[in-house]
């Protein structure tokens, strides 16, 4: 029971108003102390999460302000130059645009995909196992791994798609390249995204289902008016991890293309990599480093409190 | 999926029966192609890791497993060192996790407390952003403590973990109060509650979690590969890039192949040992 709880239910009559105040007092000092113990629990992850999220990003802003790469011996402070820096830069605008397509193509695919095998694996009797080990190992490879295996695809002449057309070069074309990668970045995390999909058509009431066969609702019916918007919930939490992974996926780059042909594949969080550690260049890669973190926030954010909070916080 | 339901009505003239199993039929084949093609990749790398290196190539080529390449692919590069090293990680950020989301959960589930809308916002920040894109700054922290080439150094920024809390404390929701409440009247403390009364009870929670957690540990790349100098600290995900990157042509795919199996292997039977146990986890765990 909460302090406003005992205000409204107005549990005392007028002549024990000490009583009530004392209650009030009671339930503020167990309050405070049962804060005290949330905190305690809370303390070790908030230590880590200050020092590995929080205190990074701040850290991130302020070096954005310094020019601190080779060229300097100390790191000069320059308003925001490393920023006009960054937006000048042809190569940012590359990565930001495809990085905008990846989200823009995995995430709704990914998701339409994952909602079908979900259905298809919950509706068979047999080979259950079977499907849903077909659908979601790629899952448990590493991305790096995986990269390695769609090389021995996409090789011209000798991959397995040269043994289709010797001719098709799609990852030296430029053109080809990033929906080549797409479509990996498609098998591998759709399967992911049907695992939470299994567990929302779990928590679907059969009865629901029932009621609706009983009125006669066809497949699509059913479908439309039941089961998508009962994974309404299942559906934000999905978009939120898939939106952050198609700013994340980048190790694949590192097999594959190492962001071309030219900057045709390179994505924003590989080329924070390449300004940081292949040129140096500290001050630039902390200014896309800040950018990404606010793009990020903003694309997950608008799922998350657009839509249901409700659906985080309160149940 | 539902198919079955409207072809069971009784209601349906036997008229409109064949439609709906020549939908069904469609369907059922265009699911069995999506699944091949899936499976495809994984089909590919283990018939090229098990063929005689001289067959590689040759797509209708059949023969016996062979080991060959294995045994090429260990004498080349230390894997056994990397997974050493790459199971101290995935076991050693797990321990911790797992104490630490069992903390917070609790917190965010069961106590009313001033600040814990803030501190929920700042748990999902984490979320959102994920340590990985803050390779830089928390690389640069690292090399401030000394930290860089150890394997500790590449642990720290996964300790605390959103996603872990996140589906302890929806699992605890489903948990009824009752039984802390029993807890208490037998005198049971705060830690004993947690420990008696919840851990057993979020089993399922930490076989989803821990199966995310220890995939995302064993795939993680970009993390370590800026981390560490020397081969002795490298994990498993690095080991196989850098062998990988040695080999430019078609010729050593034999090689490579076997590696990548060799990489993939633990957690993809680990999967398959505990799939059904894992997915029903996963259905029970909240994570909904």
């Amino acid at each position: 029971m909460n302090i406003s709880q005992i205000m409204t239910k107005k549990v005392c009559p007028a002549g024990r108003e000490v009583t009530y105040r004392e209650a009030v007092k009671k339930e503020i000092r167990n309050k405070w102390r049962r804060t005290l113990t949330a905190w305690l629990l809370l303390l070790p992850s908030l230590v880590f999460l200050t020092i590995f999220t929080i205190y990074p990003i701040l850290k991130s802003f302020i070096n954005s302000l310094y020019i601190d790469n080779l060229s300097v011996m100390e790191p000069v402070f320059a308003g925001l130059s490393n920023y006009v820096t960054v937006f000048q830069d042809k190569v940012f605008w590359e990565c930001f645009f495809n990085n905008l397509l990846v989200a823009a193509v995995t995430v709704p695919l990914s998701i339409a995909l994952a909602v079908i095998m979900a259905l298809f694996a919950n509706s068979i009797k047999k080979g259950k196992a079977l499907v849903r080990l077909g659908f979601t190992y790629p899952t448990f490879i590493p991305l790096v791994a995986a990269a390695n295996i769609w090389m021995f695809i996409y090789t011209p002449i000798y991959g397995l798609l040269g043994y289709i057309n010797p001719e098709w070069r799609l990852l030296a074309d430029s053109d080809t390249a990033i929906w080549a990668l797409i479509v990996m970045l498609i098998w591998k995390q759709a399967g992911y995204i049907m695992l939470f999909y299994v567990a929302g058509l779990h928590g679907i009431s059969r009865e629901l289902f029932e009621a609706a066969k009983i009125d006669g609702a066809g497949a699509v019916k059913v479908f439309t008016s039941i089961t998508w918007p009962m994974l309404k919930p299942t559906t934000i939490y999905v978009l939120i991890i898939a939106l952050t992974n198609a700013y994340k996926m980048v190790d694949h780059l590192y097999i594959m293309t190492k962001g071309g042909p030219g900057n045709a594949t390179n994505m924003l969080l590989f080329y924070i990599y390449q300004t940081g550690f292949d040129y140096w260049d500290t001050g630039k890669a902390s200014a896309m480093t800040v950018i990404l973190v606010v793009l990020l926030l903003a694309v997950t954010s608008v799922s998350f409190f657009r839509q249901d909070k409700k659906a985080y916080y309160n149940d | 999926m539902y198919n079955k339901q409207t072809a069971g009505g009784k209601m349906l003239a036997t008229k409109s029966l064949p439609k709906v199993h020549i939908g069904k039929i469609v369907c059922y084949a265009l699911m069995i192609t999506l699944l091949f093609i899936s499976m495809v990749p994984l089909l590919w790398v283990v018939r090229t890791a098990f063929i005689p290196q001289e067959l590689t190539l040759d797509l209708t080529a059949v023969s016996l497993p062979v080991l060959d390449n294995f045994k090429r692919v260990l004498q080349a590069a230390p894997f056994g060192k990397y997974y050493g090293n790459t199971l101290f990680i995935v076991i050693g950020v797990l321990v911790i996790q797992f104490v630490l989301v069992t903390l917070a959960g609790y917190a965010f589930a069961r106590i009313d407390f001033y600040g814990s809308k803030a501190l929920f916002v700042l748990f999902l920040s984490q979320m959102m952003i994920a340590p990985e894109v803050l390779i830089l700054p928390n690389y640069t922290l690292m090399a401030k403590w000394g930290l860089t080439d150890t394997k500790i150094g590449i642990m720290l920024p996964f300790f605390a973990s959103a996603m872990g809390t996140l589906i302890v404390r929806q699992t605890i929701k489903t948990i009824p109060y009752e039984l802390e409440e029993a807890a208490k009247v037998d005198g049971a403390s705060l830690p004993q509650i947690i420990w008696k009364v919840y851990v057993p009870l979020l089993k399922p929670a930490y076989i989803s979690f821990g199966m995310i957690s220890a995939s995302f540990q064993w795939n993680n790349f970009l993390w370590p590969l800026v981390m560490t100098d020397s081969v002795e600290k490298r994990p498993l995900s690095l080991g196989l890039a850098m062998f990988a990157m040695s080999y430019e042509t078609g010729a050593q795919w034999s090689d490579v192949s076997a590696a990548t199996v060799l990489v993939c292997a633990p957690l993809l039977i680990l999967f398959v040992v505990l799939q059904k146990q894992f997915i029903e986890s996963f259905m029970h765990s909240g994570i909904k």
